[in-house]
């Protein structure tokens, strides 16, 4: 029977419901978790033995970049990146080519192979919003969705500068309804902006060149609207002056701003069973930590200033935040944060890509790689472990590398094992530069993460942060059914053989997708359905008439017309439009 | 020492990807089993019988292993591609890619070679007796670092883009090049014994390039450091007086490469 299954005596780790290496069954009908089969489902179900393996909700991505005009940028400049690594065909699958880039459907293998079922795209320019779902539509296994990227959007920062927020929270989710995307995304608040004119900002006082819009204005704004509109995620921010020494700071009071801002995400939807409150409470989550967590005054003394970012979010409850760990090796560098690239290309001289979307953002791309014997890519390897270590409460973050930024998420069982395994930090600190020891906490931290912890950052957390915990991230009752099943036997589980960790969360000996087996051992065994989330909010019928006056009047100075501006939903594979209240 | 020959036959209508054609490969296998290897042409695999007659087994080890190509293979790609050991004689012109990312042995082209020759190469020794084309020892398109090890030794022509992202490994071009000759190089040396056109050394951050015949266009971002006659590079010679250039002054990586070019042959630099 489709989407039925019994999932026998696993450690299951379901943080969600304060489930921690618990040997039980898991059983699935009809693509749902349920408490138990009848014996008349229980004659046909496919049965699998976990005995002496892991069990997890599926792997939820909430940043990664697979999708959309700067990855096929990515793609398109670095022929390197493809011709070494790539995979035939077989009867199910596509071949598939990149490996900090992948290809859409050698991206969506890869992922499910590590346990992974569901992947959020976290920048969509609004412009390019189409090209972004046709790459979704064709990433085969995952569920997604994508964030807008709104930090610098003409109509906002203009309504803004008005002071005319009815317009802006129609715009927002008129947008949002037009491009089909989830939540909101800010990128250089003000800065992107500036960079047309070959400048970027570096305070959060700074007002912008014509808007007069300042950084602090737009964070402010974004997350009262965020709010006001019952978004499901909270404003993913990527702060100000990113990448360059001491943006610590600037990061620290940027999370500073949202802080009186209270959480209300206001979904229509049925929630799955959860011990713990599956709602968010945050008012900002703040992205790639570590890229936005650098010390010291310039690159001669330069070191970490993550602990300035994680005290901060100790003891405070309305941020989140991810890692953008750093792995090491080939990387990609992309973001919507168009200036941040040239500094990059000024520090290294690689070829690089710039992209200004009109009158709504901007991006760049380039090359990178991070190596061992370099001492800042070394204290950014130790930093982006250290925002995970140093945040006490694992519920106020999640791993990621900022695919493909730090490196690519196929890194993530390595990422895994530095987390869980204080050898592997020692080891890998032997061959690195010594920066990373002297310039960086790390060598103190002897904190080793537990499974459970690790099932928070990679599924309940992701999760839960972007209001997706109604369905993902748990196997709570009326979740979705989906599973991973690693080869790690918590009972058997040596932490300093980390070699063994990579393994076992490299290939998930099993990735269930709504109650079907669609990977086995690395092997993809099936192609399932999949969705695209979008949210749909309701404002007042009488703003929206105004503001689509105004950008109407307005679009004569885009380049594409009006009427071909939004994303139909033939573009989605499986829309799946969440409703959301606004507050009236 | 075993001699493998391989005498063409077949129909090279379609380009042939030979990678197989290693000592590495070869080592340890008869005549017979040499023949089943299964190399692509176009869109299907065939065997290497199809293609050439095969005599004689390959020896205990690569090292032990000499492949003989006896005639033109010019539609015949990737020969010696990552080899490690062993001795590879093309009795003619070679196709793309010969000795592509190999790591040791030794491989002489007794003829022509095509275009990529050596590409990413990381050691050992390619010696071309007749012209080759573009990319000799370059790097892969877009990719950042070329040659690392080895030596290319070319006794014609080469055209554009040699050793581009040379990053370690020799290149001595006896005859003349054309176009960005040591474009972006590391480390390493490049000796053009003739002449090259332009943007030589465009875009270098280190290693060494030395031009014996003239360059026609100068690239702007180098600065004349000094006059030093008869270089040697530990058995390259390379007699005569030359002037010494540093750079790439043009990119934000102050260049710390060097470029001589002879003097006689440049007067008006």
């Amino acid at each position: 029977m489709a989407g039925t299954i019994a999932i026998k005596n696993g450690y299951v780790y379901d943080p969600l419901n304060e489930i921690d290496g618990e040997i039980m069954d898991i059983f699935i009908k009809d693509g749902k978790v349920v408490t138990q089969l009848s014996s008349a489902d229980m004659k046909d179900v496919k049965e699998i033995d976990a005995k002496g393996k892991t069990v997890m909700p599926g792997g939820v991505d909430s940043h990664s970049h697979v999708a959309g005009a700067k990855v096929n940028t990515g793609r398109m400049m670095r022929p390197e990146d493809h011709y070494k690594h790539y995979q035939k065909r077989t009867p199910l699958t596509h071949s598939g080519t990149g490996y900090t880039v992948p290809s859409v459907y050698l991206g969506g293998y890869e992922y499910s192979k590590m346990g992974y079922t569901t992947v959020f795209e976290a920048a969509v320019p609004p412009m390019e919003a189409r090209h972004t779902h046709e790459e979704m539509r064709s990433t085969p296994m995952l569920d997604m969705g994508g964030y807008l990227v709104l930090g610098n959007n003409w109509f906002l920062m203009r309504y803004l500068k008005e002071g005319d927020v009815d317009k802006a929270a129609a715009y927002i989710s008129w947008m949002m309804k037009t491009h089909k995307t989830y939540g909101i995304k800010c990128v250089n608040p003000g800065g992107v902006e500036n960079w047309g004119w070959g400048e970027n900002v570096g305070a959060l006082d700074q007002a912008n060149i014509h808007f007069e819009v300042t950084p602090e204005d737009m964070i402010k704004s974004l997350s009262e609207l965020n709010e006001k509109l019952g978004i499901p995620m909270p404003v993913h921010l990527h702060a100000n002056n990113l990448g360059h020494p001491g943006c610590w700071e600037i990061t620290r009071d940027s999370l500073k701003i949202p802080k009186s801002v209270k959480a209300k995400p206001n979904t229509d939807v049925e929630w799955a069973e959860t011990k713990r409150n599956a709602k968010r409470h945050e008012s900002v989550y703040l992205t790639h930590c570590q890229f936005n967590a650098f010390g010291g005054t310039s690159w001669r003394d330069f070191e970490s200033g993550v602990k300035g970012i994680t005290d901060y979010v100790n003891s405070n409850d309305h941020v989140v935040m991810d890692s953008g760990c750093v792995p090491f090796g080939d990387a990609t560098v992309m973001t919507g944060d168009g200036p941040a690239i040239h500094d990059l290309y000024v520090l290294t001289g690689h070829k690089w890509s710039n992209t200004d979307v009109e009158c709504e953002c901007g991006s760049g791309v380039l090359p990178f790689e991070y190596l061992k014997s370099n001492p800042i890519h070394s204290s950014q390897w130790a930093m982006g472990l250290e925002v995970l270590l140093y945040v006490k409460d694992a519920w106020k973050s999640i791993m990621t590398t900022d695919s493909p930024n730090g490196g690519p998420f196929t890194k993530y069982p390595q990422v895994i094992a530095w987390l869980m395994s204080n050898k592997a930090r020692e080891d890998t600190f032997a061959e690195c530069h010594k920066w990373a020891q002297d310039r960086t906490g790390l060598g103190g931290e002897t904190r080793e993460m537990t499974l459970n912890e690790i099932a928070i950052l990679t599924r309940a957390n992701p999760a839960r942060t972007i209001g997706m915990s109604y369905r993902k991230g748990t196997l709570g009752v009326g979740a979705d059914g989906d599973v991973a099943i690693y080869n790690i036997d918590p009972k058997k589980l040596e932490v300093n053989d980390y070699e063994s960790i990579i393994r076992g969360f490299e290939n998930a000996a099993y990735t269930i997708k709504a109650g079907e087996v669609v990977s086995q051992m690395g092997e993809i065994v099936a192609i399932p359905e999949k969705n695209t989330f979008y949210t749909d909010i309701a404002v007042d019928a009488d703003d929206e008439k105004s503001m689509l006056a105004d950008v109407k009047k307005w679009f004569k100075y885009y380049t594409i017309g009006f009427d071909r501006y939004p994303t139909p939903e033939k573009y989605l594979a499986n829309p799946t439009p969440i409703q959301v209240n606004a507050e009236k | 020492m075993a001699d493998v020959i391989l005498k063409p036959i077949g129909n090279f209508d379609l380009t042939v990807e030979a990678e197989v054609v290693t000592p590495d490969n070869f080592a340890g296998k008869t005549a017979d089993e040499i023949g089943k290897v299964l190399v692509w042409q176009g869109p299907a695999e065939y065997p290497l019988t199809d293609f050439f007659t095969v005599e004689g087994n390959g020896g205990s080890s690569a090292e032990d292993t000499t492949i003989i190509v006896d005639g033109d293979v010019p539609r015949v790609k990737r020969i010696g591609q990552q080899m490690t050991a062993g001795k590879i004689l093309i009795k003619g012109s070679a196709g793309m890619h010969v000795g592509s990312g190999m790591e040791g042995g030794e491989i002489i082209v007794e003829g022509d070679a095509e275009s990529w020759a050596g590409m990413e190469m990381k050691g050992g020794s390619i010696h071309i007796k007749g012209n080759t084309k573009d990319h000799v020892g370059c790097a892969y398109r877009g990719s950042w670092k070329g040659m690392t090890g080895g030596r290319i030794t070319v006794d014609g022509d080469a055209v554009s883009q040699v050793g581009g992202g040379l990053s370690g490994g020799e290149i001595i071009i006896n005859g003349n090049v054309k176009h960005f000759c040591g474009i972006r190089i590391s480390s390493g040396l490049i000796v053009v014994k003739g002449n090259a056109v332009r943007t030589v050394g465009a875009e270098m951050t280190g290693g060494t390039i030395v031009v014996g015949g003239c360059i026609e266009r100068f690239t702007p971002g180098f600065e004349l450091v000094d006059i030093e006659s008869d270089l040697k590079f530990n058995d390259i010679e390379c007699p005569g007086e030359y002037k010494k250039f540093t750079g790439d002054y043009a990119i934000p990586q102050k260049g710390k490469g060097t470029l001589y070019v002879s003097c006689d042959n440049n007067e008006c630099l």
